[in-house]
């Protein structure tokens, strides 16, 4: 095997893959303490409103029943920063799904039985969930997720919009979106005669599990160890502590049990965050050659009474194109709906999604080629900032993927190409996500027998952590990967950032980097056999890697997506997707493939399957299982190839990437539409494209339309 | 406890007898009372396929089978897949080598289904995407459109499927 020296891109096998293939891996919920409960929540039926009363006699009564914890007896905690994690702390419900009581019981069977038989009695209040893009209460908040600020204008876009030769003014509609990992939010919790607290917990990132326990339950860091060796994905619902590893900790403390708590399915869409409905209204003002003057970008959308979350999704305008006049805003209504929060890109995703759908416009109405388009509009300095940026190579994306997809071949005229009743078209969208790095902390040491230990508390929720970091800790401490062991997922490790963000590999690389470079200058003065316990480096990057940049640092890439669409039952199939990106160096092909096809694939889902419904009768989802929420499945999925291009940017941090998690998903659903309106010569606004959707815009298309 | 019976099931080629909650799922039975993880709880609805594992040589979700019901029944899990040496199962390498797999928690059920999917297909069942071409009770061709159907019961949100179909196809005879 490709391995030492050049560790550093090679295409390694995950670190723990037996074990996951073998079924040996264990997570949150698997690991056996004796004397484990289990717990089963309940949730509240109302949208708006308290609990008046809750009588638990008869779930008490039932067998194997140990505890029912309501707002009246759970133990009280100190508030906590995410006022979501304020669970049974008092009688107010503030949106329906938020949980109202929690069952404890010897087995699972017995904890459903208990949470079925608890009986709620509520004081329901009027409710208001429905976001509309008029809404008289939505306001421009100061900053949206990331800290990005609500509103940035430049210029005079309103007039140059008006004065532009070509113009576009269109609106867009992504729904609710839920992120669904394939492990339910989950946790084991005990304490242990001296009062510590242990935790096994489904998280992105146990560093900061372990710091709001610590808040919540009165105890100092030190008696609090979470830990997550293994975790079934997370996609942004899991960056942030959720109520189960609270309920968990709350219940273990109140029984004096270990308590397992996994989040029933239909739970997960009003307790994790969602990706927040956006409603978009782009204007574009171009001059005849492409270049555009105007760029607005105003985004609605809604969070909750609970907490101000804003999805960031008129960012993507301040980086993408050349704009002397833009507005790039956000504005937010505070509905009684569950707390919405990170999904994969938040922003990105579904500002690109608008964002690309409206350039295809553009194109459209000059007459142009979408792939030319961009490339005019291509920018050296990033038009909010003014700042230069450290690389971008969005047009080598646009270039390379065009080449490889065969875009020269492409007749531009709508529903040129078809076959029987399927009519094909092809789509292209730009893709471009931050580069985030947050300070770490990593030691390295040296032992004996010539082997080596890195510990940092990354986690690896699937992207291949542990092998990336075994990869960078090897090259800089010039060993073979087999003599480096990995230790992450555990809170008592030096401390770490969340894997998310697409920062993880940056973030604890540059610490277990410089772990590991200064263990090798030391050792490479020392004299001798080591010490028995070894010799160990420790690394802190606060100060250097939250430093300001005098760059704009951005991943760019490019989405090509081939669609059939039968015009008989409405179905689009997506025959082939191809991407290419420029994110940096690429440290392990293997797994970073892996990430930019899943985020394809997550992309494919929200344009073709995803999506859900605030229900206006009831205030939560409609669509709360996965049976009526649409994942993609195999079949969904034909062709996906993803591409790279490398590049060698001095300005992002020792081990050179750009982050790769993210990127994948961004501009998929905008080059699936795309391609749809260029297959069918209809322009549809709203995603999923459905088949019910599909058949009303084909029954729209004028006749002399799609006649080729 | 409520209602239970006693039940005799061979799980991986072994024999074990339980006193079982009447209401419990074969899934819960191999999690909690046997500690076989392998199988895994996603959506205990019997819609993403994570607990999927071989019951009688047939592939089923775990989660929607009562464990009473299967008195006297040889269930194979991710755990039963690797050789009587330990050496693991072609599958389990296919999925190594291809990274079939981004966070895991789907994959033993991936693999159950695969392995039920193989077996079908030699038995000669047809699927939605089957030619007319194959007569009935002949094995079944194994290309890339027919292992997508027939492995579209089990979800993976890592988006792992174009490399799950390569996987497959790698061991294909």
């Amino acid at each position: 095997m490709a391995d030492a020296p050049a560790a550093l891109g090679a295409p390694l096998i995950r670190r723990e893959g037996l074990e996951k293939v073998t079924g040996r891996a264990r997570y949150a919920v698997e690991h056996r303490l004796p004397g484990s409960a289990h717990a089963w929540p309940v949730t509240a039926r109302v949208a708006s409103g308290r609990v008046l009363r809750v009588d638990a006699s008869a779930a008490l009564a039932a067998p194997g029943v140990l505890a029912v914890l309501t707002h009246e007896n759970a133990p009280r905690l100190a508030e906590p920063d995410d006022p979501t994690l304020a669970v049974l702390q008092d009688a107010h419900v503030p949106h329906r799904g938020w949980v109202v009581a929690l069952v404890v019981a010897e087995t699972l069977e017995a904890a459903r039985e208990g949470a079925g038989a608890v009986d709620v009695e509520y004081l329901a209040e009027d409710h208001d969930v429905l976001l509309t893009p008029d809404r008289p209460d939505a306001y421009v908040p100061e900053k949206a997720n990331g800290g990005h600020p609500g509103l940035r204008e430049h210029g005079d876009p309103d007039g140059a919009f008006a004065s532009a030769p070509v113009r576009v003014d269109t609106a867009y509609r992504v729904p609710p979106l839920h992120n669904h990992p394939m492990e339910p939010h989950a946790s084991t919790a005990r304490w242990t005669d001296d009062g510590r607290l242990e935790a096994y917990c489904s998280s992105q990132g146990t560093t900061k599990v372990r710091q709001t326990l610590a808040t919540m339950f009165g105890l100092p860091e030190e008696s609090v160890t979470v830990r997550a060796e293994h975790v079934g994905g997370g996609f942004g619902s899991k960056g942030t502590p959720r109520p189960d590893v609270v309920l968990a900790s709350m219940a273990a403390l109140h029984t004096g049990r270990p308590v397992a708590l996994a989040l029933p399915r239909r739970d997960l869409p009003q307790l994790v965050g969602h990706r927040a409905p956006t409603l978009h209204r782009v204007r574009l003002g171009a001059d005849s050659d492409g270049r555009i003057r105007s760029l607005v970008h105003e985004v609605t959308t809604h969070t909750s009474r609970v907490r101000e979350f804003v999805e960031q999704a008129a960012v993507p305008g301040r980086t993408m194109y050349t704009s002397p006049h833009s507005r790039t805003v956000h504005r937010v209504a505070r509905l009684d709906v569950a707390t919405p929060s990170w999904m994969r890109a938040p922003g990105e995703t579904p500002g690109m999604y608008a964002l690309e759908s409206a350039m295809d416009e553009l194109a459209e109405a000059l007459g142009m080629d979408p792939v030319e388009l961009r490339v005019v509009n291509d920018c050296r300095t990033e038009p909010d900032t003014g700042k230069p940026f450290s690389s971008r190579h969005l047009v080598e994306c646009l270039r390379e993927g065009a080449r490889r997809f065969g875009w020269a071949e492409r007749d531009p005229r709508p529903g040129a190409r078809r076959a029987g009743q399927v009519l094909t078209g092809t789509g292209v969208a730009s893709a471009t996500y931050p580069v985030l790095v947050s300070p770490s902390t990593a030691s390295a040491r040296a032992l004996p027998d010539g082997t080596f230990v890195v510990r940092t508390n990354a986690t690896d929720i699937g992207t291949g952590a542990r092998t990336v970091l075994g990869q960078v800790a090897a090259e800089a401490l010039g060993a073979a990967g087999d003599r480096v062991r990995m230790e992450i997922g555990d809170s008592d490790l030096p401390s770490a950032p969340l894997a998310g963000g697409s920062s993880g590999t940056a973030s604890w690389g540059w610490a277990v980097h410089e772990a590991c470079t200064r263990l090798a200058r030391r050792l490479a003065v020392h004299r001798g056999p080591l010490p028995q316990d070894g010799l160990e480096e420790h690394a802190d990057t606060a100060g250097t890697a939250d430093a300001e940049s005098d760059h704009a640092r951005h991943a760019f890439g490019a989405h090509f997506a081939e669609v059939g669409v039968d015009t008989v039952t409405g179905e689009v199939r997506v025959n082939r997707l191809l991407g290419v990106y420029a994110a940096g160096r690429i440290l392990n092909p293997r797994t970073a493939r892996s990430q930019f096809v899943g985020g394809m694939v997550m992309g494919l889902g929200m344009a073709l399957t995803e999506g859900s419904t605030v229900d206006p009768a009831f205030g939560d989802f409609a669509e709360r299982d996965l049976a009526a929420y649409h994942v993609p499945v195999n079949a969904d999925v034909l062709s996906v190839e993803a591409h790279w291009i490398e590049e060698d940017d001095p300005h992002l941090n020792p081990v050179g990437g750009k982050g790769i998690g993210e990127i994948g998903i961004v501009g998929t659903a905008a080059a699936v539409g795309n391609a749809f309106h260029h297959a069918v010569g209809v322009r549809m606004r709203e995603l999923p494209l459905t088949p019910d959707r599909v058949l009303d815009a084909l029954a729209r298309r004028s006749p002399e339309r799609g006649r080729a | 406890m409520g209602p239970a019976s006693r039940t005799t099931l061979t799980v991986n080629g072994r024999e074990h007898t339980l006193t079982v909650d009447n209401r419990r799922v074969l899934l819960d039975l191999l999690r909690e009372d046997l500690d076989l993880i392998g199988a895994k709880k996603g959506c205990d609805h019997g819609q993403c396929g994570a607990c999927t594992v071989l019951v009688d040589g047939r592939r089923v979700n775990s989660c929607l089978l009562l464990a009473v019901t299967l008195d006297g029944s040889e269930v194979t899990t991710v755990e039963g897949l690797a050789g009587p040496d330990g050496e693991p199962h072609p599958l389990q390498r296919a999925f190594l080598e291809r990274d079939a797999f981004q966070c895991g928690y789907c994959t033993p059920g991936q693999l159950c289904s695969a392995v039920g999917a193989l077996a079908e297909a030699a038995a000669g069942h047809p699927s939605a995407v089957t030619g007319p071409g194959v007569r009935a009770g002949d094995p079944v061709p194994l290309g890339a459109s027919e292992i997508r159907e027939r492995m579209s019961g089990n979800l993976c949100r890592c988006g792992a499927y174009p490399r799950i179909v390569e996987a497959v196809e790698d061991v294909i005879p």
